[in-house]
C-alpha cells in the first residue's frame, strides 16, 4: 500500500504540451477517479503513473520514493485496461497466473493467490477457459483477478466499465466498490462517466486539457463546484445555466436580473462583483420547481415555456425554453399535470444558486451549502 | 452467349449452362490431374513396358519365358493367324517382316511367323524395383535429406528473423521506423534473379558455395514475410503488450510469449509458403550447388533427366517420390493453403 | 501425438530461456525502444548482405568486363557492355545484332510474355467465373486447379516431358487417331506452343484463385438488385462482374507480367532453351553467359540483368498502384 504523489507532472508529445504540470497528493489507501472529457490526459496521465509513458517533467512519488526512472514492472502497480486485455491464447487460470510465473514465484504461492482471486471474484467455475468463451462481466473480472493477485501496492484503473452495457456497469461499479472495501489499496481510476466517479471516489480530480480543475469528495464537488466547467460535468442531467447582470452585490449575497429583466436574488458571497458585472445563474435541474401562478410574479424565479416532457412514473423531466431561447432542464420527483407548450414560472431558492463570473467562469463562495443540503425543497 | 458462366444454383433442373460449366471443370480435371496420374502409373512399369508404343494405360509387362539354349529369358506369344494359329511361342528374333520364333517346349525347332500374325502376351507387372532402386543406386536418401534440411532450417530461420522485425516495425515507435520499412518494401521489387551475379560474388566470397547454408542464408530475410507478419501484428492490440509489461514481462517474453501466439495464422501462412519456396527452389541453388553430394532433389532430378543413360522407370519414379511430400501436405492443409493464399496474395 | 506436441513445447521454452537473460541485458542497457534494432537487426544483417550490397555491385559488374569474379581484378570498361547488347542493326531482327542470342531471348521472352499472360489470365477468369457459380464439388475443383502450383517446376517439366517424348502418349494418341506423330520438343514452333502452354498449366491455379477471391468479395445483394431490375445475364457479367473485378484483374495482370518476365525453371528443364535458342528467355540467357559456360561473362549477365531490373521496376510500380487501388476500392 503507498501514497502517490505527482508533483509538476508533465507530459510532451514532441512540441505539444498535453499534460501541464499535475499536482496531487492521493493518500494511501484513497479511491482516487480521474474525470473528464475524452482528450483531458486523463488516460495519459494514468500510464505516466503506470509507467507505460515516459514522464518528460516533474517527479512521481510512490510510497516516498521517486519512481519516473522505474519501469513499469518495478513499480509494484496493476493496471486494469479498458479493453481487458486478457491474453487471448491463454486460459482464465494462465491468464491470472502469468505475471506471477514472470517474477518466478513458487507454484503453491501462485496457485495459492490464484485460487484466492477466482474465489473472491466468482471466477473459480471458468478457470480452465478462454477469454473468448466468458461473458463481458466475467472478462471484466478475470482482468481484475489478474490484478488482484499481483497484491500490488496501487490499482490502476483505466475506464473499465466502459465496454459494458449499462445493466452490468452498475453491478460492475458496486463490486470494485466493494473489493476497495475489501483490500483497502490505493486505487486509481480514470473514466469520463461522472456517474462511476460520483458513486465509488473517496476523491474525485476533475482534469481538463490537461490541467485540474478541482480535487474534492464527490459531494463537494457537486455543492462546490469550483467552476463553471466542473459544475457542468458534475451531475446528471447537467447544472442549468443562466446569463445575468448584477443588480446589487455584498457579503450577504447577491441580486440579478435576466435578460428579461426579472430580479433573481441568490445567497452566495456577492463580494468581489460589481453592477452591472455579467454572470451566469446556475442551477441545478433538481433545484427547480414549476410554480402554480405565472402571473403572480412575486416568485424568485424564471418564466419558461415548456417543450418536451418525460414522465417516468417515479419521476418527470421537463424540456423548457427560457425567453431568451435558451434551454432549461427541470428533473422533479412524481407526475405532473403539465402540459407540452404551457407557460409556468420556475421558482428558484437562493440557496440552491450557484454564480460564475461570465469572465473566467470562477464561482462565487455559497453562502448555505451545509443547510441547503439537508433541506426539503 | 456468356450466360452460362453466370448461372445459380437453386433453380430446378440442370439447364444448358450447367452442362457447358461442368464439361468445362470436367476437361479442366482431366487437364490438371491426368498428367500427374499418367506420370504415377507409369512410374510403375518396367523399362520395356515402358518403351512400348504405343504405351498402355495399366502396367503390363510383356510375359517372358526361360528357353533352354538361349541364355536371355525371350518374350512369349500368342500366334493368331497361319498355319501355327493357336500355339503359344517364343521370339528369338525379328528379321525383316518376319520373327524367328521357338516353342519353349521343343527348343530345337525354329520356325518363320509373319509378325502380324503374332500378339504378344502380358500380364500386370508393378515394377516396384523402379523405387527400390532409387534408393539403392541413385541415393535418394541423400538428396532427400539435403532438400529437408535447407527447407526445414531456411524456414525457421525465416520465420524467427522475419517475425523479430516484423514485431519491431509493428510495435515500436523509433526513429528511423519508417525509413526501415520502406527500405524493406523496396526490396519486394528487386527480385533475386535480377541479381544473380552479384549475389554469387557475396556468397563465393563468404565459402559458401557448395554448402546449404549458399542457399539457405539468402533466402530467409523475405520482404514477404516481414510485411505480412507486421501487418498481422498491428491488429494484436497494444493494450495487450502494456498488460503484459506491467506483469513483469521483458520485451522479449512480450515478443515470445504473447506477439508470436497470437501471430500463429499468419506464422502459418509464412510456413507454408517457405517451405513451398525452398522445396521447389531451382535456379539458385543451381548456381550455387555444383557437386551432386550436396545437390537438392531438384537439382538430382534435372541432373539425370540430362543423363542420356539414365532410365525412364527409374527417372519417373524419382519424380514421384519428390511430389509426394507436398502432395501429402496439400491433401491435409488444402483449406488452409488456398485460403492464406487468396487472403495474402503472394505466392 | 502428445509426445511430438511435448517436444515442441520443450523446444519452444528452450529457445526462449537461452535468449531471455542476453535479451534482458539488452533492454536494460538499450531501453525498451532502442532495443527494437535488436529485433531488426538479424533481418537487416541479411538483406543488407545478400540483397542491398548485391544490387550495388551489380552495377560495378556491369562497368566492367573479364571473367574474374572480384570486382577488382575486373578491368573498368564503362557502359561497353550495354553498348555490345544493344549494338544492333535492327531490333526486330537479332540476326543483324552482336549479341544476337541476347537478342533472341528478348524476342522470346516478348512472345511469351504476351502469350502466356494473355491465354492465362483468360483462362484463369474463365474458370474464377465458373468457380463462383454456387457449383456443388467447388471446393475439390478450386484443389484440382490449384495442385499443380504447389509442384515444383523441375517435376512440372518432367511430368510434361514423359507426355510429350516420341513415344509418348500424346503421339500415341495422334497415332491412334490417324495424325502420324510430332516430335513436340525438337520442331521449335512446337517447343515454343509447349512452353507456353506448361507454363500456364503450372501457374494458373494461383491465378483462379486471387480471382475468385475477388468475386467472392462482390456482394450478392447487387445481383439481386440486378436481377429484380431484370438484367439479362450477360449484362450483369459485362456491367457488374466486370467492372467490380477490375482491381483485382489488374493486380493478376501485373503480377503475372513480373513473373513472366522471369520465367525460367520449368523451361530450362524441358528444352533447355532448345531446340537451337527457339526457347531461350532472358533468364537463361543471363544463367548461360554468368555461369553455365565457360568463360563466364559476367558484366554482360549483370548488364542484362540491369536492363532487365528496368522494366520490373516499372511492373512493380505498376502493381504497387494497382495493389493501393484495390485496396481502397475494396
Amino acid at each position: 500500500m503507498a501514497r502517490v504523489e505527482l508533483q509538476g507532472l508533465v507530459k510532451d508529445y514532441g512540441a505539444v504540451r498535453v499534460v501541464h504540470g499535475i499536482d496531487l497528493d492521493i493518500a494511501d489507501g484513497e479511491f482516487c477517479v480521474f474525470v473528464g472529457p475524452s482528450g483531458c490526459g486523463k488516460s495519459t496521465l494514468l500510464r505516466m503513473i503506470a509507467g507505460l509513458e515516459e514522464i518528460s517533467g516533474g517527479d512521481l512519488l510512490i510510497g516516498g520514493t521517486r519512481v519516473n526512472d522505474q519501469r513499469a514492472s518495478e513499480r509494484g502497480l496493476a493496471m486494469v485496461f479498458q479493453t481487458y486485455a486478457l491474453y487471448p491464447h491463454m486460459s482464465v487460470r494462465q491468464n491470472l497466473a502469468f505475471g506471477l510465473e514472470n517474477i518466478r514465484m513458487p507454484k503453491d504461492e501462485i496457485a495459492r493467490r490464484v485460487g484466492e482471486a477466482a474465489r473472491m471474484l466468482q471466477l473459480e467455475p471458468y478457470l480452465e477457459r478462454r477469454p473468448k468463451a466468458l461473458s463481458g462481466g466475467q472478462r471484466q473480472r478475470v482482468a481484475i483477478g489478474r490484478a488482484v493477485v499481483r497484491e500490488p501496492r496501487v490499482f490502476l484503473f483505466d475506464e473499465p466499465l466502459s465496454n459494458l452495457d449499462a445493466e452490468l456497469r452498475v453491478t460492475m461499479r458496486g463490486e470494485i466498490a466493494a473489493l476497495h472495501r475489501r483490500i483497502g489499496n490505493t486505487m486509481i481510476y480514470v473514466t469520463h462517466d461522472q456517474v462511476e466517479a460520483m458513486t465509488m471516489a473517496d476523491k474525485i480530480v476533475v482534469l481538463r486539457d490537461g490541467r485540474i480543475e478541482q480535487v474534492g469528495s464527490p459531494i463537494d464537488l457537486y455543492n462546490r463546484p469550483a467552476n463553471r466547467f466542473v459544475a457542468g460535468f458534475i451531475g446528471s442531467p447537467r447544472m442549468n445555466f443562466i446569463p445575468c447582470t448584477v443588480v446589487e452585490a455584498d457579503g450577504a449575497g447577491a441580486v440579478v436580473e435576466d435578460a428579461t429583466g426579472r430580479a433573481i436574488s441568490v445567497a452566495v458571497d456577492g463580494r468581489g462583483l460589481n453592477p452591472g458585472n455579467k454572470v451566469d445563474l446556475g442551477v441545478r435541474p433538481e433545484h427547480l420547481r414549476p410554480g402554480t401562478d405565472p402571473e403572480s410574479g412575486a416568485e424568485n424565479g424564471i418564466a419558461v415555456s415548456v417543450g418536451n416532457i418525460e414522465q417516468l412514473g417515479g419521476e418527470s423531466y421537463l424540456y423548457c425554453s427560457a425567453a431568451d431561447g435558451r434551454e432549461v432542464t427541470v428533473h422533479m420527483p412524481g407526475q405532473t399535470g403539465i402540459r407540452r407548450g404551457d407557460t409556468v414560472m420556475l421558482a428558484i431558492r437562493p440557496e440552491f444558486c450557484h454564480l460564475f463570473r461570465a469572465s473566467d467562469g470562477v464561482a462565487q463562495q455559497r453562502l448555505h451549502v451545509g443547510e441547503a443540503a439537508g433541506q426539503a425543497l | 452467349m456468356f450466360s452460362w458462366l453466370l448461372g445459380r444454383r437453386g433453380r430446378n433442373g440442370f439447364d444448358l449452362t450447367d452442362w457447358l460449366a461442368f464439361g468445362f471443370l470436367g476437361l479442366g480435371v482431366v487437364l490438371m490431374l491426368g498428367p500427374v496420374l499418367w506420370l504415377v502409373l507409369s512410374s510403375f512399369k518396367t523399362e520395356a513396358a515402358l518403351q512400348e508404343f504405343p504405351p498402355r494405360l495399366m502396367p503390363l509387362a510383356p510375359v517372358m519365358v526361360e528357353v533352354s539354349g538361349h541364355a536371355e529369358p525371350l518374350p512369349l506369344y500368342a500366334i493368331t493367324d497361319g498355319p501355327e494359329a493357336g500355339r503359344e511361342l517364343a521370339q528369338i528374333r525379328r528379321i525383316g517382316l518376319n520373327a524367328q520364333m521357338v516353342d519353349p517346349a521343343r527348343p530345337d525347332e525354329v520356325l518363320n511367323i509373319h509378325i502380324n500374325d503374332r500378339e504378344a502376351i502380358r500380364s500386370v507387372a508393378v515394377a516396384t524395383e523402379n523405387y527400390t532402386t532409387v534408393f539403392t543406386r541413385f541415393n535418394f536418401l541423400l538428396y532427400f535429406w539435403n532438400s529437408t534440411f535447407i527447407t526445414v532450417v531456411a524456414t525457421i530461420l525465416t520465420v524467427l528473423f522475419n517475425s523479430m522485425a516484423a514485431f519491431a516495425l509493428a510495435k515500436y515507435r523509433f526513429t528511423g521506423r519508417t525509413a526501415v520499412f520502406v527500405l524493406i518494401i523496396a526490396t519486394l521489387m528487386i527480385p533475386p534473379t535480377i541479381t544473380l551475379v552479384p549475389l554469387f560474388l557475396v556468397v563465393s566470397q563468404m565459402g559458401l558455395v557448395n554448402s546449404h547454408w549458399g542457399v539457405i542464408w539468402p533466402a530467409i530475410a523475405t520482404p514477404t514475410g516481414v510485411f505480412l507478419l507486421r501487418q498481422y501484428m498491428l491488429t494484436i492490440p497494444d493494450d495487450l503488450l502494456d498488460a503484459a509489461r506491467m506483469d513483469h514481462a521483458s520485451e522479449w517474453r512480450v515478443y515470445w510469449k504473447i506477439v508470436l501466439p497470437l501471430s500463429a495464422p499468419a506464422l502459418a501462412v509464412l510456413v507454408i509458403f517457405s517451405v513451398m519456396w525452398r522445396w521447389n527452389e531451382f535456379l539458385w541453388p543451381l548456381i550455387v550447388l555444383n557437386r551432386s553430394e550436396v545437390f537438392t532433389l531438384q537439382l538430382a532430378l534435372n541432373a539425370f533427366q540430362g543423363e542420356l543413360q539414365t532410365s525412364w522407370s527409374n527417372l519417373l519414379a524419382m519424380t514421384v517420390l519428390t511430389l509426394l511430400p507436398i502432395t501429402v501436405v496439400f491433401a491435409f492443409l488444402q483449406k488452409y493453403i488456398t485460403q492464406g493464399i487468396a487472403q495474402s496474395g503472394v505466392k | 501425438m502428445v509426445q511430438i506436441r511435448a517436444a515442441g513445447v520443450a523446444l519452444y521454452e528452450g529457445a526462449f530461456n537461452l535468449l531471455e537473460r542476453p535479451m534482458l541485458a539488452l533492454q536494460r542497457v538499450l531501453g525498451q525502444h532502442r532495443l527494437a534494432w535488436v529485433f531488426l537487426l538479424p533481418n537487416l544483417l541479411i538483406f543488407g548482405l545478400f540483397t542491398f550490397v548485391p544490387i550495388i555491385l551489380n552495377f560495378a559488374f556491369a562497368t566492367t568486363s573479364g571473367d574474374r569474379i572480384i570486382i577488382g581484378d575486373r578491368p573498368y570498361v564503362g557502359a561497353a557492355n550495354f553498348a555490345s547488347l544493344l549494338d544492333c542493326e535492327s531490333y526486330l531482327n537479332p540476326n543483324t545484332c552482336r549479341r544476337d542470342l541476347f537478342w533472341r531471348a528478348v524476342h522470346n521472352t516478348g512472345w511469351f510474355v504476351v502469350l502466356q499472360v494473355g491465354f492465362m489470365v483468360l483462362f484463369s477468369l474463365i474458370t474464377a467465373l465458373i468457380l463462383n457459380r454456387d457449383i456443388v464439388l467447388r471446393g475439390f475443383f478450386r484443389a484440382v486447379f490449384f495442385y499443380p502450383v504447389l509442384l515444383s517446376p523441375v517435376v512440372v517439366a518432367l511430368i510434361w516431358k514423359w507426355i510429350l517424348q516420341r513415344n509418348g502418349v500424346l503421339n500415341a494418341g495422334l497415332d491412334w487417331a490417324g495424325f502420324g506423330t510430332v516430335n513436340w520438343l525438337l520442331e521449335a514452333n512446337w517447343a515454343f506452343f509447349w512452353i507456353v502452354f506448361v507454363s500456364i498449366w503450372a501457374n494458373m491455379g494461383f491465378y483462379v484463385l486471387i480471382l475468385l477471391a475477388g468475386l467472392q468479395s462482390i456482394p450478392g445483394d447487387v445481383y439481386e438488385a440486378a436481377e429484380m431490375d431484370g438484367t439479362p445475364r450477360w449484362r450483369q457479367l459485362l456491367r457488374i462482374t466486370l467492372p467490380l473485378l477490375m482491381p483485382t484483374m489488374l493486380v493478376v495482370l501485373v503480377l503475372s507480367l513480373i513473373r513472366a518476365v522471369q520465367a525460367f525453371d520449368e523451361i530450362y528443364v524441358l528444352t533447355g532453351g532448345g531446340p537451337g535458342s527457339a526457347t531461350t528467355l532472358l533468364i537463361q540467357y543471363i544463367y548461360d553467359v554468368g555461369f553455365a559456360t565457360r568463360p563466364r561473362v559476367y558484366g554482360l549477365a549483370a548488364a542484362a540483368s540491369l536492363m532487365m531490373a528496368g522494366v520490373l521496376f516499372v511492373l512493380t510500380m505498376a502493381q504497387l498502384a494497382a495493389t493501393r487501388k484495390r485496396g481502397e476500392d475494396g
